[in-house]
């Protein structure tokens, strides 16, 4: 029986497949494994002693360094605000902009949508240059809302793109029941469609976060207070003050990324499903 | 009265989008196209010079336009040519049941999770001419001689930008890639097999020309996402030594901050938004006409 359903491969080959493959695994984790550890070390391990090996007295006070002088704290927390804020703009919109595009009938709904899919395309470099000088006219550089809105619009088109195939696959009857019942457009929206669309925002939802947590060229350009900085523009700092001390360097790259490596330590499968919605649709 | 009621409802409905969508990316274009016509300093009025800037990105040297476009074509070609077909080769062969294959999965795609930025510094430290990675791990091997100031030699800096963009996308589109081979569907695999097709056989005539949609997708975005390059040249180079590793983006940065220039930086953004649909465009037609 075996022999007829699949001719197994030959061993060699097979362990050619498993060596490439590992190969490959190493070359991606040692990096995260690197950094890990070199926040973790003094310059005399990290420079000579104990290039690559595990922290030998593990040096916490890297992390200290890192919060205290290179204000990594701050950074996170207005990551944080930025990043939430922008998501939510970005995922309400795209919501109810994707509710009036596939569940109201109108003769413009589809060119309105190809309008929002240009978006996919437009570079974010487009807009630096007017933006830039509106902000600074209007004094709203260095704002917290500088950074938000640009990066809750430069979210929209995808977020419009994933929310439209889990919109429709939402069965128009439930429309109409709603309708019988006495709901208007509205009601309907919010009584019916959202609660079923918590799939959708929170895959919309990862996208977005990643998108603007590692933002980094609005954030460099829009923003010259180190009050408003974010993660990236404050390891980008951080770094010039530190050429010669690496610990705390690495602790802030840490600070940067654990909450991302956590998350996807748990939502792995999620995550990678909102990767392959936004470029499978597209 | 019911058609107003649906009317005020789409209404409202697209307002917060559109508005978004509107004020930061379509009126921005708009605004752009305009001065890109004027010899601007962002503060006063300006003069209209009509094309002039475009002729001067493109023929004069010192704004170096012909080396950031060249610099992100050959980032684009190594993406095409090196990148896609790695991750290729990575998602075939997850696709083949390989045991542990959602861990080698998992792994592979988490340098995309993580900010360009935060790779960049630790590539800065891999480089590092004294006590770089790279550097003494050439000592180690007896090859000292190999040894560069990687990101601070002409002849290395751009190899030294290419390497670690490659690196961190591989996982991206092999993720792609990967999502379309399992979409394959089984019995077509067991019919080839039973055909006497070897595993290769079977990758080539019948995962890929079905996969070759998201082909297409990650030709797009290897293409367009090498012309919007910025971070890593910032974060390693900064556009050097002697401007040679700058792409349109730090130059576009570079005209507003050092050079007053906006009129030109909105050349650029115009440029590069030409340059990314262009390129869509011409994939999707190129994948098209292949089809027949």
């Amino acid at each position: 029986m075996e022999s007829i359903t699949e001719k197994g491969p030959k061993p060699v080959a097979k362990v050619f497949t498993y060596i490439l493959l590992g190969i490959w695994a190493l070359i991606n984790l040692f990096p995260i494994y690197f950094m890990f550890t070199f926040s973790l070390k003094n310059n005399d391990e990290i420079f000579g002693e104990n290039i690559i090996g595990l922290p030998r007295n593990w040096q916490w006070s890297n992390y200290a360094a890192a919060m205290k002088t290179g204000n990594m704290g701050l950074y996170f927390l207005n990551s944080v605000i930025v990043t939430v804020a922008a998501i939510f703009i970005s995922t309400m919109a795209a919501m109810m902009a994707t509710y009036a595009i596939t569940r109201i009938k109108w003769k413009l709904s589809k060119l309105t949508n190809a309008f929002f899919m240009l978006g996919l395309t437009i570079p974010l470099q487009a807009s630096i240059v007017p933006v830039y000088v509106v902000l600074s006219n209007i004094h709203g550089l260095n704002k917290y809302s500088t950074l938000i809105i640009p990066y809750a619009a430069f979210a929209l088109s995808m977020a419009i793109l994933i929310s439209s195939g889990f919109m429709t696959d939402i069965p128009a009857a439930l429309d109409e029941a709603a309708k019988i019942d006495g709901c208007g457009y509205f009601g309907t929206f919010f009584k019916i469609i959202m609660p079923l669309m918590k799939p959708a925002v929170s895959t919309v939802g990862i996208y977005s976060f990643l998108q603007c947590w590692n933002e980094f060229m609005f954030a460099n350009v829009f923003i010259s207070d180190s009050m408003h900085r974010t993660l990236p523009v404050g390891i980008k700092a951080l770094s010039g003050q530190h050429t010669t001390d690496w610990g705390p360097i690495g602790a802030a790259l840490v600070i940067a990324t654990f909450p991302t490596l956590i998350v996807y330590l748990f939502l792995s499968r999620k995550i990678q499903a909102s990767f392959i919605a936004g470029a499978v649709k597209g | 009265m019911k058609k107003f009621k649906k009317g005020f409802a789409i209404f409202i409905f697209l307002l917060p989008g559109l508005f978004l969508f509107i004020s930061i990316l379509i009126a921005p274009i708009a605004v752009s196209v305009y001065r890109s016509l004027f010899d601007w300093n962002g503060f006063s009025e300006g003069t209209f010079i009509g094309f002039q800037n475009y002729v001067e990105l493109f023929t004069n040297g010192s704004i170096k336009f012909m080396t950031a476009l060249k610099n992100s074509l050959i980032l684009a070609a190594f993406s095409v040519f090196v990148q896609l077909p790695l991750a290729l080769l990575l998602a075939l062969l997850l696709g083949r049941k390989v045991k542990g294959e959602k861990v080698f999965l998992s792994i592979y795609f988490m340098p995309v999770l993580i900010s360009t930025v935060v790779i960049g510094q630790l590539w800065l430290k891999i480089y590092n001419p004294d006590y770089g990675l790279l550097n003494r791990f050439l000592d180690a091997i007896h090859l000292g001689k190999l040894k560069h100031v990687w990101v601070g030699d002409v002849k290395t800096a751009l190899a030294s930008i290419i390497v670690p963009t490659i690196w961190q996308y591989i996982g991206y589109h092999m993720l792609l890639m990967y999502a379309g081979v399992k979409g394959v569907s089984t019995d077509l695999r067991e019919a080839a097999v039973l055909d006497g097709a070897t595993k290769w056989q079977v990758d080539r005539y019948i995962v890929i020309p079905v996969i070759k949609p998201i082909i297409k997708v990650s030709v797009i975005f290897a293409v367009t996402g090498s012309l919007k390059t910025y971070d890593l040249v910032r974060i390693l180079t900064e556009g050097g030594p002697f401007q040679s590793t700058e792409v349109p983006s730090t130059l576009l940065e570079n005209m507003l901050f050092l050079r007053n220039r906006y009129g030109m930086g909105s050349t650029i953004s115009v440029m590069l938004i030409i340059l990314c649909f262009a390129f869509a465009l011409l994939i999707s037609a190129a994948f098209k006409e292949r089809e027949y």
